[in-house]
């Protein structure tokens, strides 16, 4: 990572656009303090990442691109599991797993081994086990990678609505031009470089563009098919 | 990444917080060990195999004279024993490190290692988990040797609970260390060959010491300097109710480097998580 500096305001949500290589899963796992930073800093509400892992941590909720749920689990006990690792005891975890469940439609299927899942719920099982230690931000990494169009929809409407009606702050990292809305604040992520951060509208705007698509070309130079996402 | 601050949360976290992430972990290691059966179902075999066959075979050939913490002469079946106690906690050590390199493989590491309490407690309890599954797998052999005239002295059943506990720790700490080294799941099978044949072997679960002298003094060093012997000679003791000291301070001290090496191993900075394929574009 080269230079990379931008914030995201809370209540908002931020899409991080970059074709595969561009960086996104390694800002992610900075954040996370999955790998270590080298220079620079990173603060979660103030909170230094590298002097108070624990404290930025506890602010922070994370879906990862590859699928981290345990398969042989039940959908409640990875919850669980999820939230005993916060430190959330037993019979909170419980009021919250079965609120987060209902909030997603799965309460139906807390039972169910996770493996017995289609992709999108494990998707949306991913998301509500992020929510549960109540962040202030939520990191998505590609969370719609490998899902249908309904099932992308679906979820890409459910974290709008977060931010909406829980005032979460989110970073959504994605290659996919139709993810994103002209109102969204964007950061396009470039070869570990950030080439453009501001408004959606802004940034095509100045790149003299007629919608991302084309606005993602001219600020990266990218070979990319503009009638179609990107790959 | 948000530079506001606002509300912030109370700092640091409580004993029950850390208790109640201790139960978590072992309460899903627990679980995954009671879904793979044949699991435990090989862990016992192995040891099984050995007591039944290899020391039926070898009573004959093998005398075992009298050594501390035995007051008679003993069977061979009886003498290594406490060498089957410990390869299962061999085993067991390596097969939670597989579990670690698996789970780093499929991203469920993620989970673990973004939790906000310290990465060094979070590997103590996988490591207080992965003992206690071996503490099962350890009294099961036990109730089995029982009819095959394995039979210490009642309390030997309760003494050798710290020594178990103990040794698991070591064994785990040094399966934990493999782990964070191991690139790619196939190459565990390097593990077998390089690590726990040779920590079983060249020890005292199968024989004792100054047999090994007689044979080889080089072999008898290379065994001296085994922690593996250590963590066996600390559990044979123990079984009989016996302290063993320098064995318990060898196991001890052989832990908490093999601890140290896994928690600066799993240190973000080293970048742990690059190994695997991760599954992102990284």
């Amino acid at each position: 990572m080269i230079d990379v500096s931008f914030a995201v305001a809370p209540a908002s949500f931020t899409a991080l656009l970059g074709l595969n290589g561009a960086g996104k899963s390694t800002l992610f796992a900075l954040i996370t303090r999955l790998f270590g930073t080298q220079a620079g800093r990173i603060g979660i509400f103030g909170h230094d990442i590298s002097l108070a892992p624990g404290e930025a941590l506890r602010l922070l909720g994370v879906v990862f691109q590859p699928r981290t749920l345990d398969l042989d689990l039940s959908v409640t006990q990875n919850l669980l599991y999820h939230a005993a690792l916060h430190g959330i005891a037993k019979r909170e975890a419980r009021l919250r797993s079965d609120e987060v469940l209902t909030r997603i439609a799965l309460a139906d299927r807390a039972g169910s081994k996770v493996r017995d899942l289609s992709g999108g719920q494990m998707r949306r099982l991913e998301i509500a086990r992020a929510l549960l230690h109540r962040p202030r931000l939520l990191l998505l990494d590609e969370a719609t990678v490998g899902l249908d169009v309904k099932a992308r929809a679906d979820i890409l409407g459910h974290v709008r609505q977060l931010v909406i009606e829980q005032d979460i702050g989110v970073l959504w990292a994605t290659h996919l031009f139709d993810e994103i809305v002209p109102g969204d604040d964007l950061v396009v992520l470039h070869q570990g470089r950030v080439l453009a951060h501001g408004p959606a509208t802004n940034i095509i705007a100045d790149a003299g563009a007629r919608d991302i698509n084309s606005a993602f070309m001219r600020l990266t130079g990218a070979a990319v098919d503009p009638g179609s996402p990107a790959p | 990444m948000s530079s506001v601050t606002v509300n912030r949360h109370q700092s640091g976290f409580s004993l029950a917080q850390y208790v109640t992430c201790l139960n978590g972990i072992v309460w899903r290691e627990a679980l995954r060990f009671v879904h793979q059966r044949e699991r435990f179902v090989s862990a016992l075999v192995r040891p099984l195999v050995w007591l039944f066959i290899f020391a039926a075979g070898f009573r004959q050939v093998l005398g075992i004279s009298i050594i501390p913490p035995y007051e008679t002469y003993i069977l061979y079946e009886v003498y290594i024993a406490p060498g089957l106690m410990a390869m299962i906690q061999l085993f067991n050590g390596m097969q939670s490190s597989l579990s670690m390199v698996y789970d780093r493989e499929m991203g469920n590491m993620r989970t673990l290692l973004v939790s906000p309490l310290p990465r060094w407690y979070l590997l103590f309890c996988k490591l207080v988990a992965g003992t206690a599954v071996s503490l099962l797998q350890v009294y099961a052999f036990l109730l089995i040797a029982w009819f095959w005239d394995i039979a210490p002295p009642p309390i030997g059943y309760l003494t050798v609970l710290p020594a178990l506990v103990v040794s698991g720790l070591m064994l785990g700490a040094l399966g934990m260390l493999i782990s964070s080294g191991i690139k790619q799941l196939e190459n565990f099978a390097g593990v077998m060959n390089f690590v726990i044949f040779p920590m079983f072997f060249a020890s005292s679960a199968l024989y004792p010491l100054w047999r090994v002298q007689e044979g080889s003094p080089l072999l008898y060093y290379v065994c001296l300097f085994n922690p593996f012997t250590h963590a066996v000679e600390l559990i044979r003791f123990a079984l009989y109710g016996q302290m063993n000291w320098i064995s318990l301070a060898i196991v001890v001290c052989c832990t908490t480097a093999f601890m140290i090496g896994a928690i600066y191993a799993y240190d973000p900075s080293r970048g742990l998580v690059r190994r695997g394929p991760a599954g992102g574009e990284a």
